[in-house]
């Protein structure tokens, strides 16, 4: 009991003192997940646009697909992008394999799917509102995708930031890919993995309080923001 | 900008429009001219037709055979551009009061002075200058059924179709649309309205269209068809008795 207490207490130190080694982790881990989260609202905001008010045959199949996708299980997208960036696999000869950009390319892969589904639900409700409005002022059903995802905003900034919780929070897909090479593709979840089971709880805890405390963070925005959206009845419940 | 008061109104005709569903008959109009001086108000209990009447006029609803003709010519883009309508509950976009009209008027190509001079315009008429940064979620029912007359108005539509503006609002909230519609009838636009309001079928209407069952039973003057209605649904309806 003494001994974890002593973690803790090393813990919080090693936070308020500013220790180089655990910011450098903190900020890397930013970089990555925020840079996966823009690059997959630039995929997933416009797919789920355009599949909320597109018409084709077998669009409801789509819809079901990409539900299906935002359970991808990390481990098995790991695996995909490191035979994808592998020596031998079709991406190999980009050299990206346990570098921050695979890491990147893994939690797009996870995140895109969420976006995209949790944008095709706001849009398409939202659609649904303003069919009939967009169509008599002469909005065409390809030009009301931009109006439409302005004025879902609220709800949109939300599907980022649980895409941002997902991909912070991830650690079987960024370990395979980014391979916990130490000031290179350490990130906080990697980190707490490995120094855990080197027995260096301090680091580890430091790391989890601040994990602990982005994730209280971003909820607290989702929470904030869908309470906005809701009393601008715009909810993807 | 052309002065709509000075020329005839957008005249529209409709020619022999049918809707189906489920081998039950939704709309069945023969024809029906719509070319008076004056707003034009349609009448008829729930289910009529009305506003699947009115849809078909806009353009929203295809109808399965017929067509609809604005000033001689079937609706197209360009008739559709002459068009606004308004709908019973107001679909308004999750931007301000002025930010909605700013929407209609940037798709017109209007610069950034022309849209403002204009907005504060709108927003005089419709009396929501005060409330011009305010969200239009926020607005009262009149207010945003107001917004959303001033944002039709914007277009500079020929034609106005209005689906029961008023049937949520008070009695005041009501005269101030009535009001916004007749000024807009007497700028040059033709109104076409759907009402379940006898009252205000006789305080607006220069010509009547009841409906009922999907088909039009009476077209004509509102002092003919609300005071010697010659069909038995008119006699009925406007004697308030129960149409079922």
């Amino acid at each position: 009991m003494q001994d974890f207490a002593a973690e803790i207490s090393d813990a919080m130190l090693l936070i308020l003192q500013g220790d180089a080694e655990l910011w450098a982790i903190v900020l890397l881990s930013l970089r990555v997940s925020l840079l996966a989260v823009l690059v997959s609202a630039v995929i997933g905001m416009p797919l789920g646009a355009a599949l909320a008010v597109g018409r084709f045959p077998g669009r409801r199949a789509v819809i079901v697909l990409l539900n299906a996708l935002m359970g991808l299980p990390p481990v098995v997208v790991g695996l995909l992008v490191y035979l994808m960036l592998s020596r031998s696999g079709p991406l190999g000869v980009l050299e990206l394999l346990y570098t921050p950009t695979a890491m990147i390319i893994a939690q797009v892969v996870l995140v895109s799917p969420i976006i995209a589904a949790l944008t095709r639900q706001v849009v398409e409700m939202l659609a649904e509102e303003y069919s009939e409005q967009l169509r008599s002022l002469g909005v065409s059903r390809l030009a009301s995708v931009p109006v439409l995802l302005w004025d879902a905003r609220l709800a949109l900034i939300t599907a980022l930031l649980a895409g941002f919780g997902r991909a912070i929070a991830e650690v079987g897909a960024v370990i395979i890919v980014g391979g916990n090479i130490n000031h290179v593709t350490r990130v906080m979840t990697t980190t707490i993995a490995l120094e855990t089971s080197k027995g260096n709880l301090a680091l580890a805890l430091a790391l989890g309080v601040i994990l602990i405390g982005i994730a209280v963070a971003v909820n607290a925005l989702v929470s904030a923001l869908s309470l906005r959206a809701e009393q601008e009845g715009l909810t993807h419940a | 900008m052309r002065d709509l008061a000075l020329e005839p109104l957008a005249g529209l005709e409709v020619r022999d429009i049918r809707i189906g569903r489920n081998g039950g008959t939704l709309l069945n109009v023969p024809h029906l001219m719509l070319d008076g001086p004056g707003p034009t108000l349609i009448l008829g209990p729930n289910g009529a037709g009305k506003s699947l009447l009115l849809r078909c006029l806009h353009g929203l609803i295809a109808p399965d055979v017929g067509q609809v003709l604005q000033d001689g010519m079937p609706l197209g883009a360009r008739q559709k551009a002459q068009q606004a309508m308004v709908f019973q509950q107001p679909v308004l976009l999750r931007r301000s009061v002025a930010g909605n009209l700013d929407f209609v008027l940037r798709r017109q190509g209007l610069n950034r002075t022309a849209r403002r001079a204009r907005i504060e315009t709108l927003l005089q008429e419709g009396g929501l200058t005060a409330k011009a940064r305010q969200s239009a979620r926020s607005l009262s029912g009149g207010e945003a059924q107001r917004l959303a007359i001033l944002r039709a108005l914007a277009t500079g539509p020929e034609i106005l179709f209005l689906d029961e503006p008023t049937s949520a609002l008070d009695p005041a909230a009501t005269q101030t649309i009535e009001r916004m519609v007749l000024h807009a009838s007497a700028q040059g636009v033709r109104i076409v309205m759907v009402t379940h309001d006898i009252g205000q079928a006789r305080r607006l209407a220069a010509d009547v269209v009841m409906m009922q069952g999907g088909r039009v039973v009476e077209h004509g003057p509102a002092s003919e068809v609300l005071d010697t209605p010659r069909s038995q649904a008119a006699q009925l309806y406007l004697a308030g008795g129960l149409i079922i």
